[in-house]
């Protein structure tokens, strides 16, 4: 029979929450940021010049189309041989969010791209510029219809981020690497890494559905 | 030292890349069995069957496959099973793209009308007949387009299995780069690699996807 000890890992608990604290914390701070560049090319992929769109294009296939541990090495390995030194966490964080910016932009155009013409009619025939038709009559409603689809890729990201400890940024899957490091207990604290991250996966996706008709979609439109 | 060309890198990382597809067929053809056999179990209504699919699903989902990787390595290894790199791949990738099948297959064949269903039923046939006259030839034909899609995905996620100790594209990746101290042009050539592999998927993929709905 297999011995299993838990109780040799769960004496390290403050490296697992601090651990858990600094996952959390990349993925806010990436899907901020991911979710801005995610607009930012959704639009310029539905709306932009043809020239623009063709270049967001080009970012979104590309990142699509490539492991996010490759995007990663590609920063934190490749990039100081061009003169930018980067901290493992600037590299996780940059990584992060070019990798969710290219899938929310891709989110993003489907929820413009369904916005009913009479809609921008009646905005622009109440003399909205162009900025203001998109911020307050096509982003909102948007972004509502995408909802399920941007909480989920947020979640995948977070999962994702597993990886950055690869890189030694202090986060999750690093903290339970040490830990495993320093007892040999590899399979426990890899088990409570893993349960911790489901955790989290289903707190954020609770968190998000909450949150995003109350502050990021729903204000808009109610008032 | 010795010099490696800009070649030399490409020629290595293009045969190490033979072993990214040999995962990903392995990967994507014990997932498609295993997703086959818990959706078969759910729609037969086993007893307890929903519940057991439900937690798989959410289980293999909301983890890293980081994590996955790491706990079949170490797990089987608890159980006196001598692992190597391979196995622990191969097993951990195919639970984890069998939990995504299986989401996405339960979509197709939810999207089947219930009348089809009542017909088979007043027909008497039995579930198997049922699978493979009625509902199973529908059910295909709406799963080509994401199943094609998500091979994207189970490629992708092979490149976790160099953290393991797998040599497939990316450790080679890595190896190479340590080798001749050029991490962007080797990385630029992983990525490019894995580029070439994966758009003509996505790409195929979104075409079935419109072919699919304009024969609606």
């Amino acid at each position: 029979m297999v011995a299993l000890d838990f109780g040799a890992v769960l004496v390290q608990w403050p490296a697992l929450l601090r651990g858990a604290a600094f996952t959390l914390g990349l993925t806010a701070v990436s899907a901020v940021l991911g979710g801005i560049v995610g607009v930012a090319c959704g639009w310029a992929r539905a709306w932009g010049p043809p020239w623009l769109a063709r270049l967001v294009g080009v970012y979104v296939e590309l990142i699509r189309n490539t492991p996010f541990i490759v995007q990663l090495f590609f920063i934190f390995f490749g990039l100081p041989s061009l003169g930018v030194k980067l901290t493992p966490e600037l590299a996780s964080v940059i990584a992060m969010v070019v990798n969710l910016g290219a899938y929310a932009a891709e989110i993003v155009r489907a929820g413009i791209e369904n916005t009913p013409r009479g809609q921008l009619e009646a905005a622009r025939s109440l003399a909205m510029n162009e900025l203001q038709v998109f911020t307050r009559v096509v982003l909102p409603p948007a972004l509502g219809r995408v909802w399920p689809a941007m909480v989920s890729q947020i979640v995948i990201v977070m999962l994702g981020s597993a990886v950055c400890g690869q890189i030694a940024a202090q986060e999750l899957s690093y903290a339970a690497n040490l830990i495993a490091s320093r007892n040999f207990r590899g399979f426990e604290s890899y088990l409570i890494a893993t349960a911790i991250y489901l955790g989290l996966a289903i707190f954020i996706r609770q968190l998000l559905n909450w949150a995003g008709p109350r502050f990021i979609f729903g204000r808009v439109a109610t008032r | 030292m010795v010099d490696f060309s800009l070649w030399d890198i490409f020629r290595n990382l293009l045969l190490a890349a033979r072993w990214t597809v040999v995962l990903s067929v392995i990967a994507f053809v014990g997932g498609g069995l295993v997703g086959l056999g818990l959706l078969l179990a759910r729609l037969a209504r086993w007893p307890g069957a929903q519940t057991f699919v439900a937690g798989y699903v959410q289980l293999f989902q909301g983890t890293p496959l980081l994590m996955q990787l790491f706990l079949a390595y170490f797990g089987l290894a608890l159980f006196g099973i001598n692992v190597s790199a391979w196995v622990a791949a191969g097993v951990a990738l195919t639970l984890y793209t069998s939990a995504f099948l299986i989401e996405i297959w339960r979509g197709c064949v939810n999207a089947i009308p219930k009348g089809q269903w009542e017909a088979a039923d007043s027909l008497a046939l039995s579930f198997g007949e049922k699978m493979r006259h009625v509902i199973g030839p529908q059910a295909l034909r709406i799963a080509v387009p994401p199943t094609v899609g998500f091979l994207v995905q189970v490629i992708k996620g092979t490149a976790l299995a160099s953290v393991i100790g797998f040599i497939e594209l990316t450790k080679a990746g890595t190896m190479i780069t340590n080798a001749t101290f050029r991490p962007f042009a080797v990385y630029a050539c992983v990525a490019l690699l894995y580029f070439a592999l994966c758009f003509p998927i996505s790409a195929y993929s979104r075409r079935l996807e419109r072919s699919f709905q304009r024969g609606r």
